[in-house]
């Protein structure tokens, strides 16, 4: 539902359907809703059984990538005798993005019922859950439903009475966007400063302290029970637009709409409708500009882009942007394009692990020639210099954070030049005064 | 404020004894190795001393087998961890862009204004508080969100500042 809003009739309420109320919270609150059903029939099941049931309905992975679950679970080895690792992505840092935080705050049993799952069928003994930092309140409430989750006997060396050891540690990050990049986070747990990994190996090979691993994002992991009790096919006709595309998704969407907050959709859903409808739309006198929808790292999308988009990953592709997190960041006419871009530069010119060149001075050199922009210092070549960077940063380093750095800047040079050109030309008074 | 080396007081105080070395031991059943315990000891640190020095740097390091040099250079990868002591309330603000949308800077400049702190990074000369621009908090659409040690406040306008400060004398 809406949350912080009663759910909205467009709205299709699976994950969210106890946001806000305290008594999901409880190991007890949670039975009594039907938890913990999942994980029961999934022990009744053979590990292969149920990673097919998850490849049938179709669930991709919600933390950006949107790789199919199930085909990612059946990578992991069997039978190797060697450990192997879950670890769950609580990272949860991406701009315009806050959907983690609330399946953790409300229902911490059903994420730690989707890890139990993925742990049984993929033959885990230990799985980590990374939680960001900043996020205390997420982590107290995780804390407590895992503690209950031992003391009742789902979680230990006998879990639920299945014979299985299944155990689930939190692991706490300390203030760093790119330990959400699947190989940054595993370093991390490893005790070592944030650097994303060349793959490959990938994680189902050498991950987590070198060992078969697999990384799944929380809404992901938090969908799964669900699939278990009322079955693949039920989860694939949860479908409005493309095929490819099943299941709902949760949408957190900020910046200048009436009720910001998170909204489960179908995927599939006209975009409109949930700018206009469920979230109330602009601010009064204000109309649409531009929307960033899947976290900060994708393309910028005009008004009219948005307007005509469905809500799935194919649907954002066909309008030049992405799915991502779902994290959409919503900007009406009052917004100064430019400002926004360097702002979103600066972002990640701050978070660059600065690894890779390209990265490290791209992404600073990015922000200074947007500052100097901003400042009434721009030069007309300043475009073929912004283009050149990001056609340098695209493609060319370990991880993608270098990309997303640019994905903004291109797009928003493409779809809004007229705005750049006005403080290049001296049409539009300075803004930013360079130190 | 000098970013220079900082020491803490002499003698110097082990944090790893009795109860917290208890602590810290029982984690290790939850990793193959001691190394992956050096966040968690970081927080524990940090928890009790409020930031982490140099000597406790070294400390950390022979716990955990590792060297304080390797130590540092996790330590200085995290933006969470300080290095230098702080104010006694250390406020977080988020301005990343879609908290900007929504006046985030104006929250800064009423928690800079009502602090006494004057400018980003500085701590209040009574020691009470110290503010920091932040990214992305998670929490966007409840803009503009303020962490106050370790609690989280959504939606905070300038308006509402006196009296959240108000809270932490
Ligand atoms: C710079 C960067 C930051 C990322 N941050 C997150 C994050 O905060 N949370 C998340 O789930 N995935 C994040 N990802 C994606 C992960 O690398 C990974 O694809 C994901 O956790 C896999 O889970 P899924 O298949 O369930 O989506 C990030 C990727 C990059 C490149
Ligand atoms: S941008 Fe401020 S919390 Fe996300």
């Amino acid at each position: 539902m809406g949350f912080p809003h009663p759910s909205h009739p467009g709205e299709t309420v699976v994950l969210s359907k106890h946001f806000g109320d305290a008594g999901a919270r409880t190991h007890a609150g949670w039975v009594e809703r039907g938890g913990y059903e999942g994980l029961r029939k999934a022990l009744g099941m053979t590990p292969e059984a149920i990673i097919e049931v998850v490849k049938a309905s179709g669930l991709r992975g919600r933390g950006g990538a949107g790789f199919p679950t199930g085909l990612k679970w059946s990578f992991m080895p069997k039978d190797d005798g060697k450990p192997h690792y879950l670890v769950c992505n609580a990272d949860e840092s991406e701009p315009g993005t806050f959907k983690d935080r609330e399946i953790m705050r409300w229902t911490p049993h059903a994420l730690i019922e989707g890890c139990a799952i993925g742990a049984f069928a993929m033959g885990v003994e230990r799985c980590y859950i990374y939680i960001r930092g900043e996020f205390t309140e997420p982590w107290a409430v995780m804390a407590e439903a895992v503690r209950e989750a031992y003391a009742a006997g789902t979680l230990g060396d006998n879990a639920m009475g299945s014979g299985k050891p299944i155990h689930i540690t939190l692991h706490r990050g300390a203030g760093a966007y790119i330990c959400g990049e699947e190989t940054a986070l595993m370093n991390s747990i490893e005790g070592r400063r944030g650097n994303p990994r060349i793959k490959p190996p990938f994680p189902a090979a050498a991950g987590l302290f070198a060992m078969p691993t697999t990384i799944n994002n929380v809404e992901t992991l938090a969908a799964v029970p669900h699939i278990l009790v009322r079955g693949a096919e039920w989860y694939k006709s949860l479908c409005k637009g493309n095929p490819k595309s099943t299941g709902t998704k949760l949408i957190s969407v900020c910046g200048h709409v009436q009720r910001p907050g998170n909204y489960e959709v179908m995927l599939g859903t006209p975009m409109k409708e949930l700018l206009y409808d469920m979230c109330g739309g602009m601010r009064p006198g204000r109309t649409l500009k531009a929307v960033i929808p899947g976290g900060s790292s994708v393309p910028i999308m005009t008004a009219e882009e948005a307007e005509s988009a469905l809500l799935d990953y194919e649907g954002l592709i066909e309008k030049g942007s992405m799915l991502g997190s779902a994290g959409m960041i919503v900007m009406d006419d009052s917004t100064d394009m430019v400002y926004q871009i360097m702002r979103l530069a600066r972002f990640y010119a701050h978070e660059s692990c600065a690894q890779c060149t390209q990265c490290r001075e791209g992404t600073a050199w990015t922000t200074r020639i947007l500052e100097r922009i901003l400042s009434g210092k721009g030069k007309e070549s300043d475009f073929d210099l912004l283009l050149d960077l990001a056609d340098n940063m695209t493609g060319t380093t370990i991880c993608v954070l270098s990309d997303s750095c640019a994905a903004p800047v291109v797009s928003g040079i493409r779809k809004f030049r007229g705005e750049f050109e006005a403080y290049i030309r001296r049409e539009r008074a300075p803004v930013l005064e360079l130190a | 404020m000098s970013a220079g080396h900082v020491v803490d007081a002499e003698p110097y105080e082990p944090v790893f004894t009795g109860e917290t070395m208890a602590e810290l031991e029982r984690r290790f059943a939850e990793y193959p190795n001691k190394q992956a315990l050096l966040l968690p000891a970081l927080w524990m640190v940090q928890e009790r001393r409020g930031w982490i020095s140099e000597s406790t740097i070294s400390e950390v390091a022979a716990v955990l087998g590792l060297t304080p040099a390797y130590v540092k250079g996790v330590v200085t990868f995290y933006t969470m961890y300080h290095t230098h002591p702080v104010g006694r309330h250390f406020i977080q603000v988020c301005t990343t862009s879609p908290c900007g949308l929504c006046g985030a800077e104006d929250t800064v400049r009423a928690l800079l204004e009502h602090t006494g702190c004057g400018e980003v990074g500085a701590t209040s000369a009574d020691g009470r508080f110290t503010v920091v621009e932040v990214e992305c908090l998670g929490a966007c659409g409840f803009a503009t969100p303020v962490m106050v040690g370790d609690d989280f406040i959504e939606s905070v306008t300038p308006e509402k500042v006196p009296e959240l400060l108000a809270r932490y004398p």
